[in-house]
Parts: structure tokens; C-alpha cells; sequence
């Protein structure tokens, strides 16, 4: 078995949670190496976190092009990495820019690619990945053909698991090439205090329902009182009453935490696409005919403003 | 120079039908209706935006896909696009994203572009990698993923809100573009717009004429495969309470019981 690279997505000097679940599954297909591109000075703290999730080498690049150019100082490192350690697979996260960062790869590495993987396991022709498509109505089971395969994988898709192992940092100089976009400024999100919404166990969301902005706060005592994230439809993001990195659904993040609560939420196809591989799914709508109730674990029909704020001051009581 | 515009556009099943499998594991869009995928909306959309902010801009839609993609092709027609490039090969059935991308890149080096605009992803793959394919075949920058675009004096600039951060964006053209459906609502066809899209061209090509062999296309061509497609199982029915004034006590009672609290 040959090295799996790992892309290892990292935010303010941090490792975030989904690099440690692709860590984490490559061992099942390998053995990992991390890749960590322009984490400054903060990549040896990331490269001895990448070490104790299993990876025997970490290829470490960084530059002023990491952040200045759009995706492709990436895919040069990547593929530069790849093609030098005659890489068995390479694993990315499944956010926007972890596919369009993939897809370069595979083409230049003449690799078939396959994306938003929320399994993976060694097959007799090497990895095997489980997708869910159309609104996770259907799971498909595929595997690359041609080429080291170039495969995505949706965060959450397991526990990370620690792994200690060498964690021998390489450093790499990469030539970069190819035309890129500028970025000419980046604003960083600020946090909300409160889990990713991709990363958390559990996620409150509210959807029209809520009625106004202000309606959010008995969704966010809630995700408060459960440790939650709050996600939100996109009928609550267009009406502007909750920004759109927090909208869960097709063209907003795919979420799939253990407990699922949708609040005031219809559950119309393109929020399922977000929702539906979530273990436990929970739903308070007024309407006994909304859709959503045909996915829960467990539904109240009611009013989500008696019925959320009972239920926070009931969690408060049992958590003590 | 007038600026020339081509949108990629896709025919997907419709999300709100029944979508499924053919017996060859590909996405069946024949025994299903389809429609112009609605995240190529906001590509037409913005297109539009940009020639008509240009005064001197042409305006072409073009797709890849069977016979009854031409539906999909009258939809951008009627929102106001130019013309269409519709590419169309029995051989071309079963392509894998790779593939579709040589065959697009092929297309659009024929048709000739100066921007490329594409939507955020297709409503049935769901990859949203196509545009980063096209860029790094044709050697173009990639602006992709925006939800703000604009084209002044030969620079594309947007707004890309990315997970980590949002960032301001830029290139010059020639460049491939895609856009988010955070974008701005897509226009709506007027009766005049679907009555005018009757009489708009519609160029088709086959794979000769984009110089592609058949073997490096269609499922053959793949460079993926499907080993096994299965339904999700139905999800057991759940518990539906009414609430009588102990609703969320009920739910926290549950909640306890799962061990979530
Ligand atoms: C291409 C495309 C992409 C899309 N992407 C997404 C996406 O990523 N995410 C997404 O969410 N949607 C997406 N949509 C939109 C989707 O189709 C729905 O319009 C949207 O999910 C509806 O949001 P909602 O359930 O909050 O609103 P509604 O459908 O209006 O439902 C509101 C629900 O709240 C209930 N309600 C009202 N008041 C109360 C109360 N006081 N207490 C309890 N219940 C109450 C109502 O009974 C109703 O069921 C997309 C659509 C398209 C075409
Ligand atoms: N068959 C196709 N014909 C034309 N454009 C396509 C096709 N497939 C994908 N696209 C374009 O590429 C974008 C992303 O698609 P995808 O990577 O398949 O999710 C879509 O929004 C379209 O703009």
C-alpha cells in the first residue's frame, strides 16, 4: 500500500476537524502523509497534530501565492507532491474549494476523480467510496479507474481517530505555475462562538418560520443550551434574517450530525440535499403536513415559539 | 471588439420529480423530465448582467447533452441570450465531469469566448468542478464560486465567500467564471423573450466536429465507475406528537432517552 496524501485544511493557525477524519480514513486505504500548504508559522503545530492522527510524512510548502492567488499555488503544491511520492490516492475535504483544488489535480495527474464521498474503504481495485446523491435519496458505491484516484470526502463522514505516527516534516519548494485570479482582499470570517456547522454533533436550524431575525433567538437558546450549531433555510437567508455560511441545504452547507433539529422548516428537496444523512432527525412545524415530518425521528406539531423554549428550559433543568 | 460570452448550461431531471438510475448506473434523463438546471439560471442571469453593462456584448448558451436539451437551450434563449451551441452525440452518453470538460473545452475554443460563465454546480451531479476543469484545460484563470461578479475594462472582479473567509477576487480575460445562486434572482422570460427565442440559432456539433474519438468520451471513457447504486433505505417512521402545552417536554423526554442530553 502506497502513501495517501491528505490536503490539510487548516484555519488560524489551526487544524480543522475534517483534515483529521480524511487522516483518519486514509489508513483504512494506506498509509497517510499530510500536505500542508501556506500555514506560515503555525505548520509545525499542524504538521505534529497531523503526526498524531497518523501521518508518517508531512510535505510542508508555503509562499505568499497560498493566499494570494485563487486555487492554484494548491494544485501545483498537490500535484508537485503527488507526482514526487508516487502518491497511492489523494484525499481533499469537500468544501467548495477542496473540489475545484481536486479536480485540477486529478487532470494533471491523469487520475479519475470522485467527490463528496461520505465513505471510503479498500477495495480489490483500490478505494472504494460511497456517495449519496440526488437529496441522498440514493447511496452509490465508486471507485477511480484510471490514475491514482482524486476523491473528496464530506466532513463528518467519521470520528477522527488518533493514530500517533512519525510526523517527519518535509519541506517542499514548489514551482508555481499557471494562470490564477487575484485575490485582492480576504475579510475572515468572524466566529460566532458557536460549532462549524459541517463539524458539530448537533445543529438547530431555523427556516421561515421563525418569522423575522429576532425569531433566531429562541433557535440559537437552543443550539446554546444543546451545544449546538444553528443552520438555517435558505428561505430564512433570502428573507436576511440569517447569513447565508450558515444555510444548510444544496447550495449551502451538507450537514450530518449525530441530532438534526429543524424548526419552522417545510423540508422541500434542496434543504434534504443538506440534511437527510443526519442520524437523528427532529422537527417542529405547525403544519402536521409538511414534508420534514416524513424524515423525522421524532416530530411536534406546534408553535416552534412554545415549543423551543420549553424544550431549552428542559435541557437546562436535565443538564443541570 | 464586442466581448463574447458563453454560458454553460446544463438539462438536469427535475429535483422535485422522480430522479433515478437508468440500468447502466447513469443519471436516466430520459423517462424523467427535465429543465435548465436552476443554478444555470444564475449564470445566464449574470451573463445578461455583464453585456448588458457592456453595450457591446454577445451572448451564447451552450450545453452538452441529448436531444431534449434544447429545451434547456430555448429557456436562456428566452431569457434573453443570443444564440446557442448545443453539442450532441449518441457516443457521448454516460461521460464522466473529465470527459465533459475536454468535450466543453473543445466547444468553446470552437465557438471562440472571451468569458466563460458557469453555474456554481449542476443540480443532479452536485460536483461544482467543472468550471475549475475548463480553466485548467483552456489555461485560464478560474473566478469562480461568486455571488458578486462584474467585467470592467477587461477585468472580471467578484466577491467569493469561501468557508474561512470572503475575498475579493479579480483577472483579466480571458477567464472562466462560475457564480453562486447568492448572486441575484434570475430574470424571468417574457412573452416577447420566448417568442423571439423561436427564431434564435441553434448550432449543433457532434464529437467529429470537435475532433474527439468516441473511446475517450461516453462510459467507456470514464475514468471513474459506479460498482453499486442503491435506494436509501426509507427512513422508519417516526414519532409525530401533537403539542398540547408538553410538546417540547415530550421532545426533551426523547431527546434524554437518545442520550443527547
Ligand atoms: C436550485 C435551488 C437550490 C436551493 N438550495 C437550498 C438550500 O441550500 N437550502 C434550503 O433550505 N433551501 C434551498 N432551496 C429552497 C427550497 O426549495 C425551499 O424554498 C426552502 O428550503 C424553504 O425554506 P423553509 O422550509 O424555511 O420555508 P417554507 O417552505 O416556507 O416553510 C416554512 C415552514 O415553517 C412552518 N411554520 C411557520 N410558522 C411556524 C411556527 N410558528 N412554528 C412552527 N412552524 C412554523 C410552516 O408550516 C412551513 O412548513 C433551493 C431551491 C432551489 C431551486
Ligand atoms: N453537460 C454540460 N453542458 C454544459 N455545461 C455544463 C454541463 N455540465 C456542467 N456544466 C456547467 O458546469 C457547472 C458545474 O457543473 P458540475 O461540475 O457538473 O457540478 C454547471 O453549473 C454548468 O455551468
Amino acid at each position: 500500500m502506497g502513501e495517501i496524501l491528505v490536503l490539510v485544511d487548516h484555519a488560524d493557525g489551526a487544524v480543522r476537524k475534517p483534515a483529521l477524519e480524511l487522516l483518519t480514513l486514509a489508513r483504512r486505504i494506506g498509509e497517510p502523509s499530510a500536505v500542508v500548504l501556506g500555514a506560515g508559522s503555525a505548520a509545525a503545530e499542524i504538521a505534529a497534530k497531523a503526526g498524531e492522527y497518523g501521518a508518517a510524512k508531512v510535505y510542508v510548502a508555503d509562499g505568499a501565492e497560498f493566499a494570494d492567488l485563487l486555487v492554484v499555488p494548491k494544485v501545483d503544491a498537490l500535484t508537485q507532491i503527488a507526482k514526487a511520492a508516487d502518491a497511492a490516492a489523494v484525499l481533499v475535504t469537500s468544501s467548495g474549494e477542496g473540489k475545484e483544488i481536486a479536480a485540477r489535480v486529478a487532470l494533471r495527474l491523469g487520475s479519475g476523480i470522485i467527490t463528496d464521498a461520505v465513505d471510503l474503504e479498500a477495495g480489490d481495485g483500490g478505494p472504494v467510496a460511497t456517495q449519496s446523491v440526488f437529496a441522498a435519496s440514493f447511496q452509490v458505491k465508486s471507485k477511480v479507474t484510471k490514475g491514482a484516484p482524486v476523491i473528496t470526502v464530506k466532513p463528518n463522514s467519521t470520528s477522527p481517530e488518533a493514530a500517533p505516527a512519525a510526523g517527519a516534516v518535509e519541506n517542499v519548494t514548489v514551482e508555481f505555475t499557471g494562470k490564477a485570479a487575484k485575490v485582492t482582499s480576504r475579510t475572515p470570517r468572524v466566529s460566532s462562538g458557536r460549532p462549524e456547522l459541517t463539524e458539530a454533533a448537533i445543529v438547530v436550524s431555523g427556516g421561515r418560520g421563525v418569522g423575522a431575525k429576532e425569531g433566531f433567538g429562541v433557535v440559537e437558546e437552543l443550539a446554546d443550551a444543546l451545544g449546538a450549531a444553528v443552520g438555517a433555510s435558505r428561505a430564512a437567508v433570502d428573507a436576511g434574517w440569517y447569513p447565508h455560511t450558515n444555510q444548510v441545504g444544496q447550495t449551502g452547507k451538507q450537514v450530518s450530525p449525530q441530532l438534526y433539529v429543524a424548526a419552522g422548516i417545510s423540508g422541500a428537496i434542496q434543504h434534504r440535499a443538506g440534511m437527510q444523512t443526519s442520524k437523528t432527525i427532529v422537527a417542529i412545524n405547525k403544519d402536521p403536513e409538511a414534508p420534514i415530518f416524513e424524515l423525522v425521528d421524532y416530530g411536534v406539531v406546534g408553535d416552534l415559539f412554545t415549543v423551543l423554549p420549553q424544550l431549552t428550559g428542559e435541557v437546562k433543568a436535565r443538564k443541570g | 471588439m464586442s466581448l463574447r460570452i458563453v454560458v454553460c448550461v446544463k438539462y438536469v431531471p427535475d429535483a422535485t420529480g422522480d430522479r433515478r438510475f437508468a440500468d447502466d448506473t447513469t443519471t436516466d434523463r430520459e423517462g424523467v423530465d427535465g429543465l435548465l438546471s436552476e443554478l444555470d439560471e444564475y449564470g445566464v442571469e449574470q451573463a445578461l448582467r455583464i453585456a448588458e453593462a457592456s453595450g457591446d456584448a454577445e451572448v451564447t448558451v451552450l450545453t452538452v447533452g441529448p436531444d431534449d436539451a434544447k429545451d434547456a437551450l430555448r429557456k436562456a434563449l428566452s431569457m434573453g441570450a443570443d444564440k446557442a451551441v448545443h453539442v450532441n452525440d449518441d457516443d457521448i452518453h454516460g461521460t464522466d465531469v473529465i470527459g465533459t470538460s475536454a468535450i466543453i473545452a473543445k466547444a468553446l475554443d470552437k465557438v471562440g469566448y472571451d468569458l466563460v460563465v458557469c453555474g456554481m454546480a449542476s443540480t443532479d451531479g452536485t460536483m461544482g468542478v467543472l468550471p475549475a476543469l475548463l480553466a485548467e484545460r483552456l489555461g485560464l484563470p478560474q473566478v469562480t464560486l461568486l455571488s458578486e461578479v462584474s467585467v470592467e475594462g477587461g477585468v472580471v472582479k467578484g466577491r467569493r465567500d469561501g468557508d474561512a473567509a470572503t475575498e475579493q477576487v479579480e483577472a483579466e480575460l480571458p477567464a472562466v467564471v462560475s457564480v453562486t445562486d447568492q448572486s441575484g434572482e434570475a430574470r424571468y422570460p417574457s412573452f416577447k423573450g420566448i417568442m423571439a427565442a423561436k427564431k434564435k440559432p441553434v448550432q449543433s456539433l457532434d464529437l467529429d466536429d470537435l475532433d474527439i474519438e468516441a473511446d475517450e468520451v461516453g462510459l467507456a471513457g470514464s475514468w471513474t465507475a459506479v460498482e453499486a447504486v442503491a435506494a436509501r433505505p426509507a427512513r422508519t417512521a417516526g414519532t409525530i406528537v401533537k403539542d398540547e402545552g408538553e410538546g417540547g417536554k415530550q421532545l426533551a423526554t426523547y431527546l434524554a432517552e437518545q442520550k443527547f442530553i
